[in-house]
This record gives C-alpha cells, structure tokens and sequence, in this order.
C-alpha cells in the first residue's frame, strides 16, 4: 500500500443483499489517529461497512487491509485480534453477567483466555475494568446483570467492552443512540479523550450532525452503498447533495 | 446468601455424607453409585451452562466403565488408583476427540449427534460378543488399593470415601475452572457467541475445553461406578441413562459444583422410597420432581442454598433466543 498513514484501507468492496447494494465499489482508507464520522441515511450501508471491516460481511468483490495486508478473509475473531475492535448499533452483551464480568472478559480475551485456573475476578482485571467503569460512569451499576440495564446503560457497557480490548481502530456504531442529548456530549468528551491518550483511531457511525461537528477530523458520507462526500465536517456539511441526501433526511 | 454460609451449608453436606455409612449402612453401596453418576452429571451441566444440551454423555460414562473393565481383565491392572488414572486419560482422549467435532454444532444438532454417537456404541458394545462380553457385559474384579487385597465389602466402604474425598477435590478443581476466564467465557457463549468473537475468543476452543472436562467427568463416574457395581453392562451407554444425567443435572442446578451431586443423591433417596412404597412408579415420580423443580426451583435443588444473583434457569434462557 502507497499510503504510509493508511491504518486500515479497502478496496473496491461491494456486497449485495438480494438487490440491495449495501456497499457498491467503495475504496478509502482510514488514517492512523484520525476521528472519522460516518453519516448517512438509514439503510445507506453504514454498519454493514463496519461489518466487512471486521470480516462478519464478506464482501462478494474488493478487499480489506489492515496496514497493507489482506485481512479480507479472516473470521472477525482473528481481525479483532489484529487490533480492530467494535461496538454495536444493538447492544451486544454477556446478559447474565454484571457489567464488571462482562469487562474482566474482555480484558481476559485481550490477554488470553487460556490461563489454566486463574480466578477471572483478580485484583489487576478488577482495577482495570473499575477504571473503565468510572470512566464512563457506570458504577452505579457495575454489579448488575447487563441483561437487566435500560438501553442508553447497556449501550454504553457495549461501547466500554470494546474500549476494554485497547484497540488500535475502533468502530463505533452509533455510539449515543440511546443515550440522553444531555449526556451525549459528557460521553463523547469522555470517550474521545480516551481514544487520544490511548492513540486508538476512531471510525464513528453518527447521527447527531452537532456530535459530527465536534469530534471528527474528517467526515464520510454514506448513500445507497457509495460514499458520495468525504472531507473535513465543515466542507461537507455544506455539500448540495449531502444536504439532500441526509440532512434533509435527519 | 453470603459465601461462607454457602461453604458451612457445603461442609455439612460432606459431613453427613461421610456419616451417612455409620448412620445408615444399608444406604452406602447406592450412594456410592449416586456420587459417581454425581460427576457425569457435573459433566453435563458444564455443557449446560454454555447451553448445550448432550443427550449422548453416557458414552462417557460407559467409556470409563468398559476401560476400568478392560484394565482390570485384559491388562492385570487391579489398583484402584491405577484404574482410575486409565479410566479417566482414555475418555479425556475420546472427549477431545469426539468433542473436537461435536462443539461446531449447536442446539438440537448438538443434542442429537451426541444421541447419535452414544446408540453406535452402545450397539457395538451390545454386538461384539467376543470383545465386551455383548448384552452380558463385563465383570470387574475387585480392585486392589496400593497393594492390598480386600474383600467385596470392605472395598465397598473404602471406595465410598474414595468418592466423597473425590467430590471434594475434583469439584474444588472444577469450581476453579468454572471462575476462570474459560469458565466465565462458557456463559459468554450462551449469551452472545458472536460478541464473544468480536473480542477475539474462539467460542469452538472454549466448548472444546469444557467438552472435554465433560468427558473426563463422565469417565471418572463411570469407573466410579463400575468398580463399585463389579459389572460393566451395555446399558451404560443407552440414550435413557445419558437423559438421566441431564434430568440429575437440571434437577440438582447448574449454578455452582454442588448441584448435580445434591441432584444425583436426593434422586438416590427418592428412588430408594419409592422402591419400597411405589415401585411402578418410578418415571412418574422422576417426571413429577422435574416439573416441581422447573416450576418452583428454576435454578434446581443448588438455587435453594444459594442463590446466583438473578441468572436466569436452563429452561428460561433458552426462551430468550
Ligand atoms: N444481513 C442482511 N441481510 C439482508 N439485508 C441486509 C443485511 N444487512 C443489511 N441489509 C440491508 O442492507 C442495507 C444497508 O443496511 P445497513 O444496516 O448497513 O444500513 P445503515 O446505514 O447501518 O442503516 P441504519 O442507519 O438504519 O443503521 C439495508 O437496506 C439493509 O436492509
Ligand atoms: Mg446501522
């Protein structure tokens, strides 16, 4: 790959769902330590893009590097290995967990599961996953079943999980539905001077064009499968057919 | 309930258990088979946990039982330590192996294929007359202990704290397993598999893991059992007795070590009652404290000594799907 700054690039990449182009011939690429928001209308083919990138979609053409080399083909267990984590649009958690467990299991899966007898609960996971935990603001109810959380809870315990696993690109798919307008700019603040102490580069599907505003260096907007503008938040905001296509939509 | 009550509640039970020779003699041989059949059925509650339903674990049993048989027939090995050791490395083997396979599948697919493998092998230990003695089984010599010979009887009474000294050791070990990452990762994989991947963790590993646990369990209460009943019948493999151990397991509770031992030994005594007053009875009864246990002890008979925070029972989680 030509781009020494490309952290994570795809080729040519489309998928069809039975006539629906969710992704048709897209080519980017992300930039190490850049916030990249995606907006786009619902069904445009945003979280399915975060879904090839994590190798869950396969992509019927095109292919997806990470640092140059091919990772199209890998279950998302081995990418997410490799340092890609994400969080889901739908909460996914380990529901007769407590916030706590389903942290320390993510810290385990970063270290290593296989380690004979070790309790999960030990003083180091513990300490990290309380960090975590007060980082966000989830003490209240680190000791409750995921399961049993309303929703803005559990989607920011799904957004920490996947900050747990100190990635090196992190997607977040809509990271504040759910959450409160009130809090949603205390999270964002939180969340992404967490992502720049730590370095991780950031890919943020959003649609609160205000959050976009704020937090992303660069912007991608998502139609039909296609990106049909991509640049600073400020330059494509004033876009004709973006106006259009989303924010007239929103 | 607070974890050193629960530990006082568990030492009681290891007490009246190691009392019970002394208190009612005529209850030590049953109870002996009760804990050994006590660990195939903690074997089938891991799987539980991640899940899993096998109606085909009393492969395993049978596994442990024909290997102690063989042992002690075909390769002159009478000690009991020895037997055991053999017993339980040959279906951790077949465990692996077999689960290597079975752990790709879920739901009725995995259910059903371990039926399936089960009723192949009890049809060739049924069939091959000339290996395993065919429908007659095998008889098992009783076996020696470090050295020593000792009669029927007295090997009965030793083997019972054999199997009391095992419960503690082993379920020691599988509680530690259980609160390891791999045993937390089980629950993960009931809950969210695919999230489970998303963190880099192949769910296939970890149900190969407990598969194999599983197996090694099985093995263990099927020399158990066998050295204890002197006689290794196809019958330990039929689908009938690995529904039993799901029955045990479920009955008793998945939520912690203890409950398909407390499961296993309260079907004991209730099997032996109904012996003496209702002797036809015996299914309809089972059928009856398994609809009362899913309807009023959702966690089985474990949820009533402790109590693991709301988590849901094998049958409710199962809803949520
Ligand atoms: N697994 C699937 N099978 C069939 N069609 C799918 C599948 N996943 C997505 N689609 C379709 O592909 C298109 C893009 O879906 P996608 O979920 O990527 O959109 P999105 O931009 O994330 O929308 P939203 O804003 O609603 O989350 C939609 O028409 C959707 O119905
Ligand atoms: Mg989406």
């Amino acid at each position: 790959m030509s781009d020494e700054r490309a952290l994570l690039s795809v080729r040519g990449i489309t998928v069809n769902f039975a006539g629906v182009k969710a992704a048709d011939d897209v080519t980017l690429s992300i930039n190490r330590g850049d916030f990249t928001a995606i907006i786009g209308a619902n069904g445009s083919g945003k979280t399915t893009f975060l879904n090839i990138c994590t190798g869950y979609v396969k992509p019927q053409a095109g292919a997806v590097y990470l640092e140059g080399r091919e990772i199209t083909a890998l279950p998302p267990r081995n990418i997410a290995r490799q340092g890609i984590a994400r969080s889901f649009q739908i909460p996914q958690l380990f529901t007769d967990q407590t916030v706590r467990e389903n942290l320390m299991l993510s810290i385990a899966a970063r270290e290593g599961v296989f380690q004979g007898f070790t309790p999960l609960d030990r003083p180091e996971y513990r300490a990290e996953a309380d960090e975590l935990i007060a980082l966000v603001g989830l003490q209240s109810v680190a000791d409750t079943l995921t399961g049993t959380l309303p929703e803005g809870l559990r989607k920011l315990a799904d957004v920490t999980l996947a900050l747990a696993l100190k990635p090196r690109l992190l997607l977040l798919d809509e990271p504040t539905s759910g959450v409160s307008a009130l809090e949603r700019f205390d999270i964002m603040n939180t969340l992404m001077n967490a992502l720049r102490e730590r370095e991780t580069t950031a890919l943020f599907v959003e649609h609160d064009m205000e959050v976009v505003r704020r937090y992303a260096d660069r912007v991608l907007v998502w139609d039909t499968g296609s990106v049909i503008a991509d640049g600073l938040p400020d330059t494509v905001f004033a876009d004709e057919r973006v106006i259009k296509s989303v924010l007239g939509a929103v | 309930m607070r974890p050193a009550t629960l530990y006082l509640l568990l030492a009681g039970g290891v007490l009246a258990m190691a009392a019970l020779p002394i208190l009612l003699p005529w209850k030590q041989f049953v109870m002996t088979v009760a804990m050994a059949k006590g660990f195939a059925a903690l074997g089938v509650a891991l799987l539980l946990r991640a899940g899993m339903i096998s109606i085909g674990h009393a492969l395993f049993l049978a596994l442990g039982a024909y290997a102690a048989a063989f042992m002690s027939r075909g390769a002159g090995i009478t000690d009991l330590g020895l037997l055991i050791l053999g017993s339980v490395a040959i279906s951790t083997v077949c465990g692996a192996l077999v689960g290597a396979y079975m752990v790709r599948y879920r739901a009725i697919f995995f259910a059903m294929l371990n039926l399936a493998v089960s009723m192949v092998v009890f049809s060739l230990l049924a069939k091959l007359y000339r290996v395993t003695g065919g429908t007659d089984g095998m008889r098992v010599p009783v076996p020696t202990i470090f050295g020593m010979e000792y009669d029927k009887s007295q090997f009965d009474a030793i083997l019972y704290y054999v199997a009391l000294v095992l419960i503690v050791a082993v379920g020691f070990l599988v509680h530690r397993y259980l609160k390891s990452p791999l045993g937390h990762a089980l629950a993960a994989v009931h809950s969210n598999e695919v999230r489970l991947e998303y963190l880099g963790v192949s769910a296939w590993r970890v149900l190969l893991v407990a598969y194999t646990v599983s197996a090694a369990l099985a093995g263990l209460g099927g020399v158990l059992t066998a050295v204890a009943v002197g006689h290794v019948l196809p019958e330990y493999a039929y689908w009938t007795e690995s529904g039993h151990l799901v029955l045990t397991a479920v009955l008793g509770g998945i939520g912690g070590v203890a409950g398909p031992f407390l499961g296993s030994i309260f079907l004991e005594f209730v099997h032996s009652f109904a012996v003496g007053y209702a002797d036809d009875a015996w299914n309809m009864i089972n059928g009856i404290a398994l609809l009362l246990v899913i309807f009023f002890l959702p966690q089985g008979l474990y949820g009533l000594i402790a109590r693991r925070r709301a988590a849901k029972s094998v049958m409710e989680r199962d809803e949520d799907k």
